[in-house]
C-alpha cells in the first residue's frame, strides 16, 4: 500500500494535520499567528545549513526554528514591538538562509521544493519523521493541555493555581519547531502556517468547547489534506498550495454559516 | 496564626521599584482592603503574594494548608476560544460538578453553567471569576479591583455577594478597592499604599491619618461621613450636618 506515492502523500498530510490541529488551536487563541510564519521562515536557514554539513534536513531546520522561537521568547517585549521583530527576524532569516542555499553548488532546484513543499515526493523515511513527530507533538501538548489553556485565559490565574506560564509557552515553542521542521516536506515553509490556522480558524464557528475545536480543526485540516491531493491529481495542480486552498475554502463556508447563526 | 504574611517586601520592574519594603498580615475571617493612587503598586503586590512577581528583597509566608483563591481584574477572553462556563471553572482539573454548582450558586449566578464565557455580561463575568476562586475552598480572598466596569448598582451587588460569602465560608478577604465608600464601610481594615505602607488601621483611624488625607485629598472626607453617618449615631448634630454636605459633593 505504501508503494502508492499518493497513499504516501495523503497520510503524510493527514500527519501533519494532525499535530497542527491542537498547536493550531493554541496560535490563534494566543494571537501567535505571525510568530508561527517566522518559525518556518527561519527554517530556509536551517535547510542550507543540512544541506551544507550534509545532515538530516529534519534536525537542522528544527534547530534553527526552536533557536528562532527561543530568540523571539527572549527578545519580545524589549524595546521593539512584537511585528517589528518577527519581521525582521523572519524575513532575514529567510534571506540569509536562501543566500546561504546559493553557496552550495547543486542544490539550487531543490530549493522550490522547501519552499513550497513536494508532497509527493515523500518517502518512506520521510513518512516516519512525520508520524513521529505528529505523535510527539500532540503527546505533549495533551499531556500539557489543561495548563496550557490555563496560561492562555489570563497568566496571573495560571500562577495562582501554581502553573508557571513561561514553562508553558516554552511547550508551545518546542512544538511549533517540531511541527515546521515535519511539515516542510508536505506544504513548503510559506504555507506552514496555513496549515496551522486555517483549519482551527474554520473550526471556531462549530466549536464550543476548546476540546471540540482541536478536534474539529483535525478532521478539517485531514479532510483538506485528502480532498486537496485529490484535486491536485485531477486538476494537474500544485498538491500542497492545493490542500491550503481546501482548507480556506473550509473556513469560508463555516464562517458563512455563523454568519446565518447570528442572522437569526 | 496568619494566613498569609508579607515580610519586608520590594519589588522592581527594570529599574522602577514599585513596592518597597511593605509589610502586611491578614488574619482568618478579616476583610483589608488595600487603597492607594494608580501606580502605587496595589496590583503588584497582589501578584507577589499569587507568585506571579518576584521580590528583589523580602518574601512572602503563606500559613501551612492555607488556600488562596484569586479574582483578577478584568479578564479578556478572546474571541476565538470557544468555551463554556463550567469548563472554565473546571480549569485546571480535578474539579468535582456538584463543586461546580455549589460555587456558581454561592456567587449568585447558578444558571450559567452552560454559558458561552465570551457572551456574558460584566457582572456575570466578575460572579463567575469569584465562583472559581471559591471552588478550591479558600481560607482567603484575593480580589483585584473586583469590580471594575460594574455600574454602582452592580459593585454594590457584588460587594454584598462578597460579605454574604465571607459569612458563609469564614473566609478572609484581601482586596483592592477605588470605591472608598465601600472601603470605609465593609472593611475591618484599611491599608494605604503608595508604594510602601502609608498607615493603615481600621478605616476611621486611616480616613483621619494625614497620610491617607495627602493621597485623596479632602473630598474623601465624604467616604468617612458616610461611614461614620451609617455606622456612628453618637456624634452631635452639627457635625452630622457638615458630613452630609461633604458626602454630597
Amino acid at each position: 500500500m505504501l508503494d502508492d506515492f499518493m497513499v504516501r502523500a495523503a497520510l503524510a498530510g493527514i500527519g501533519v494535520a494532525f499535530a497542527a490541529a491542537p498547536l493550531g488551536c493554541f496560535v490563534v487563541w494566543r494571537r501567535m499567528a505571525y510568530f508561527g510564519d517566522a518559525t518556518a521562515h527561519a527554517a530556509i536557514l536551517g535547510v542550507a545549513l543540512s544541506l551544507a554539513f550534509s545532515m538530516s534536513i529534519f534536525v537542522g531546520s528544527m534547530a534553527v526554528a526552536l533557536l528562532m522561537a527561543l530568540v523571539v521568547s527572549v527578545l519580545s517585549g524589549r524595546g521593539y514591538a512584537m511585528d517589528t521583530l518577527l519581521g525582521v527576524l523572519a524575513h532575514s532569516a529567510l534571506a540569509f538562509g536562501l543566500v546561504a542555499v546559493s553557496f552550495i553548488s547543486g542544490v539550487r532546484i531543490d530549493l522550490m521544493a522547501y519552499l513550497f513543499g513536494d508532497i509527493l515526493a515523500v518517502s518512506r523515511g520521510d513518512l516516519s519523521v512525520i508520524w513521529g513527530g505528529a505523535v510527539v507533538v500532540v503527546a505533549l501538548i495533551g499531556w500539557r493541555w489543561s495548563a496550557l489553556l490555563t496560561s492562555t485565559l489570563n497568566e496571573d490565574l495560571a500562577y495562582a493555581s501554581g502553573i508557571n506560564p513561561k514553562r508553558e509557552q516554552l511547550v508551545l515553542t518546542i512544538a511549533l519547531a517540531i511541527t515546521v521542521a515535519v511539515a516542510i516536506k508536505v506544504v513548503g515553509v510559506l504555507l506552514i502556517a496555513a496549515m496551522l490556522i486555517i483549519p482551527a480558524a474554520a473550526a471556531r464557528p462549530l466549536s464550543r468547547t476548546p476540546e471540540g475545536m482541536a478536534v474539529a480543526a483535525g478532521l478539517i485540516g485531514m479532510l483538506s489534506a485528502i480532498i486537496g491531493l485529490r484535486a491536485a491529481y485531477v486538476l494537474d495542480t500544485p498538491a500542497g498550495p492545493s490542500i491550503v486552498c481546501v482548507a480556506a475554502t473550509t473556513f469560508l463556508a463555516t464562517s458563512v454559516l455563523r454568519g446565518f447563526r447570528h442572522e437569526r | 496564626m496568619s494566613l498569609v504574611q508579607v515580610e519586608d517586601l520590594s519589588v522592581r520592574y527594570g529599574a522602577r521599584t514599585v513596592l518597597s519594603r511593605v509589610s502586611l498580615r491578614v488574619e482568618p475571617g478579616e476583610i483589608v482592603t488595600i487603597v492607594g493612587p494608580n501606580g502605587s503598586g496595589k496590583t503588584s503586590l497582589l501578584r507577589a503574594i499569587i507568585g506571579a512577581v518576584k521580590p528583589v528583597k523580602g518574601r512572602v509566608v503563606q500559613g501551612s494548608g492555607v488556600k488562596i483563591g484569586y479574582v483578577p481584574q478584568k479578564l479578556h477572553i478572546d474571541e476565538t476560544l470557544p468555551i463554556t462556563v463550567s469548563r472554565f471553572l473546571k480549569l485546571p482539573g480535578g474539579v468535582a460538578v456538584a463543586d461546580i454548582d455549589h460555587a456558581l450558586a454561592q456567587s449568585g449566578v447558578p444558571d450559567l453553567a452552560k454559558a458561552q464565557l465570551s457572551q456574558l455580561s460584566g457582572g456575570q463575568f466578575q460572579r463567575v471569576l469569584l465562583a472559581r476562586a471559591l471552588i478550591g475552598k479558600p481560607d482567603l480572598l484575593l480580589l483585584d479591583e473586583a469590580t471594575q466596569g460594574l455600574d454602582q448598582r452592580g459593585s454594590a451587588s457584588f460587594y454584598q455577594q462578597i460579605e454574604t460569602v465571607r459569612q458563609n465560608t469564614g473566609c478572609a478577604v484581601l482586596m483592592i478597592s477605588h470605591e472608598l465608600h465601600v472601603v470605609m464601610s465593609a472593611s475591618d481594615r484599611v491599608i494605604c499604599l503608595n508604594g510602601h505602607v502609608c498607615c493603615e488601621g481600621t478605616p476611621a483611624v486611616v480616613a483621619s491619618a494625614p497620610e491617607y488625607r495627602a493621597l485623596f485629598g479632602s473630598g474623601t472626607g465624604g467616604a468617612l461621613a458616610l461611614y461614620r453617618h451609617e455606622h456612628d449615631h453618637g456624634h452631635d448634630h452639627g457635625d452630622h450636618n457638615h458630613d452630609h454636605t461633604e458626602a454630597a459633593e
